[in-house]
């Protein structure tokens, strides 16, 4: 195992400003997270006494079930939130929220919220250690990490490999970390889906190791790993493609797609699925899917997330010197986070 | 930083004729090698469970199973540790259920490793018994729980301001243990 750099931040906000060494620590971390869920007692001790706050201004099974777990796996006393977003005005309530929560002393607070830049807002203005569980369209950094750790597991690594990713990717923050992830540690990422939903524009960041494509069956050409990406109608208040039927004709992943790919390639998810939209029943339960890998992954990347974070101390982060984040779906054009 | 050393108080002969004679007060006081479980500490408790269960394998044709502890996420010091650890697997293969366990590690001081060790090993099951094996004993009057090692390599009575550097091949470049000293003028 050689990290030359560890992780040792306060908040996880998104991927694009960690580096190469901070993620590959967070991944050698949760692979050894990953024995304690086979056990039978599938706890240990090391955050017994710690709080852990699941702030979800969004609904979400996965995600929620998954940090919860692992904060339990670890001993911490993990406390659920659930707000609905559509009965407040979304500014005030987020900071009152907040400060209510600080004021019972959590020693992690887990949010998941529709405004990009949420959880650096609360990381800006409170003391508690801030973990991003996805805040619109900007990140998802979590589900980066456990589908980096479900490629090295299957893979053995991520350098050199050729990821395909298809769909909404303007919409997604799944695909805009995975993006940053991946060409951090030395993939090529081949982006494909409708004109409307992945800009031409992002062909500015091909010397990251990005390339953007029209058609998926280029797009899957030689891929080692292909990571369909959910439709999301709710992030759509404007038709951007004329209907799921046509979307699925051109871009839903179907098996003869795979035979593009490289021989022993991988298909993932980050769900929930469509079914028969994005990505066709047969491929989603076919042997090249590990969409429910990525399930158990999910719970080891989450234990060490928490576990480097509510546990000991942390290098002082100054949250102002981080990059600004921009609502790239709002802004409707090409930048990737 | 570099340290002061004080003493050689072992080599590499050394360390394998004491692991030896630990192998033969283990089987003896287990009556065989039937029921035994080495665990080594990580990490330099598992070369040493390792080797040792080479020697028992010499002596009793049977070589007993070892398993592995990290003890990083089983620490009682977690919140006034500075940097994060690096944590590693545990690995406990086949069932502990009913096997004698030795744990074994390089140097026995606090306690609190060990303390740490047994904490985790309950929590993969119950053990007929559980038995410890230090290659040194620093002494009973640093001890801050009541543990006390079954097998003992060298009792090396020390200050609080030594610290017993135990290297072997698999690790560092030489075999042997020295007693170092923190050289009176650093501050940090």
């Amino acid at each position: 195992m050689t990290t030359d750099a560890v992780f040792n931040r306060k908040h996880l906000l998104g991927i694009r400003e960690l580096e190469a060494g901070e993620i590959t620590h967070l991944l050698d971390t949760a692979e050894t997270f990953r024995e304690i869920s086979k056990r039978d007692i599938k706890k240990v001790p090391a955050l017994r006494g710690r709080t852990v706050i699941n702030l979800f201004f969004e609904p979400s099974t996965r995600t929620r079930t998954s940090f919860e777990i692992a904060a339990k796996r670890l001993s911490a006393d993990a406390v659920n939130v659930s707000v609905s977003t559509s009965s407040v005005s979304k500014g005030e309530t987020l900071m009152d929220t907040a400060r209510n929560l600080e004021a019972m002393s959590p020693d992690c607070i887990v949010v998941r919220h529709s405004m990009a830049g949420a959880p650096q807002q609360l990381a800006r203005m409170g003391n508690s250690p801030i973990v991003n569980a996805g805040d619109g369209s900007h990140e998802h950094p979590t589900q980066a990490l456990l589908d980096a750790l479900t490629i090295r597991e299957y893979k053995g690594r991520i350098e050199g490999l050729k990821v395909a990713i298809i769909g909404d990717v303007l919409h997604s923050r799944v695909a805009r970390s995975n993006i940053h992830l991946l060409t951090k540690l030395g993939a090529t990422v081949c982006i494909a889906g409708p004109g409307t939903m992945v800009p031409a524009e992002f062909n500015e960041f091909v010397e990251t190791g990005l390339r953007v494509e029209k058609r998926i069956e280029d797009a899957i050409e030689g891929a080692d790993v292909v990571m369909v990406l959910r439709i999301q109608r709710e992030r759509q208040d404007t038709a951007f493609f004329p209907s799921m039927r046509e979307y699925a004709v051109h871009y839903g992943l179907r098996r003869h797609h795979l035979e593009r790919a490289a021989p022993d390639a991988i298909v993932m998810h980050p769900g929930p699925m469509n079914r028969g939209i994005e990505i066709a029943s047969e491929v989603a339960d076919g042997s090249s899917s590990l969409i429910l890998d990525q399930v158990t992954n999910g719970v080891a990347v989450r234990m060490a997330v928490l576990y480097l974070i509510a546990g000991g101390s942390h290098a002082e982060v100054d949250v102002d010197k981080l990059a600004p984040v921009e609502n790239q779906a709002k802004k409707q054009k090409g930048s990737i986070g | 930083m570099d340290f002061i050393e004080k003493a050689r108080i072992m080599d590499g002969p050394r360390i394998n004729r004491a692991l030896a004679r630990l192998a033969s007060e283990i089987v003896e006081e287990n009556h065989g090698a039937g029921d035994l479980y080495l665990v080594g500490i990580r990490r330099r408790g598992v070369p040493l469970a390792e080797r040792m269960a080479d020697k028992i394998a010499d002596l009793e044709g049977d070589r007993p199973p070892v398993g592995v502890v990290d003890i990083t996420l089983y620490r009682d010091d977690l919140s006034t540790v500075g940097a994060k650890p690096i944590v590693n697997r545990t690995e406990l293969p086949g069932d502990i259920e009913s096997r004698n366990i030795v744990l074994i590690d390089d140097v026995l001081y606090t306690g609190r490793t060990i303390r740490a060790a047994l904490d985790q090993l309950i929590d993969f099951g119950r053990p007929r018994r559980v038995q410890l094996a230090v290659l040194i004993d620093r002494g009973k009057e640093h001890r801050e729980l009541p543990i006390q090692a079954d097998y003992i390599g060298k009792l090396v009575p020390t200050k609080k301001s030594e610290i017993i550097k135990v290297m072997l091949q698999e690790f560092d470049e030489e075999e042997g243990v020295v007693i170092v000293e923190r050289p009176p003028e650093e501050t940090t």
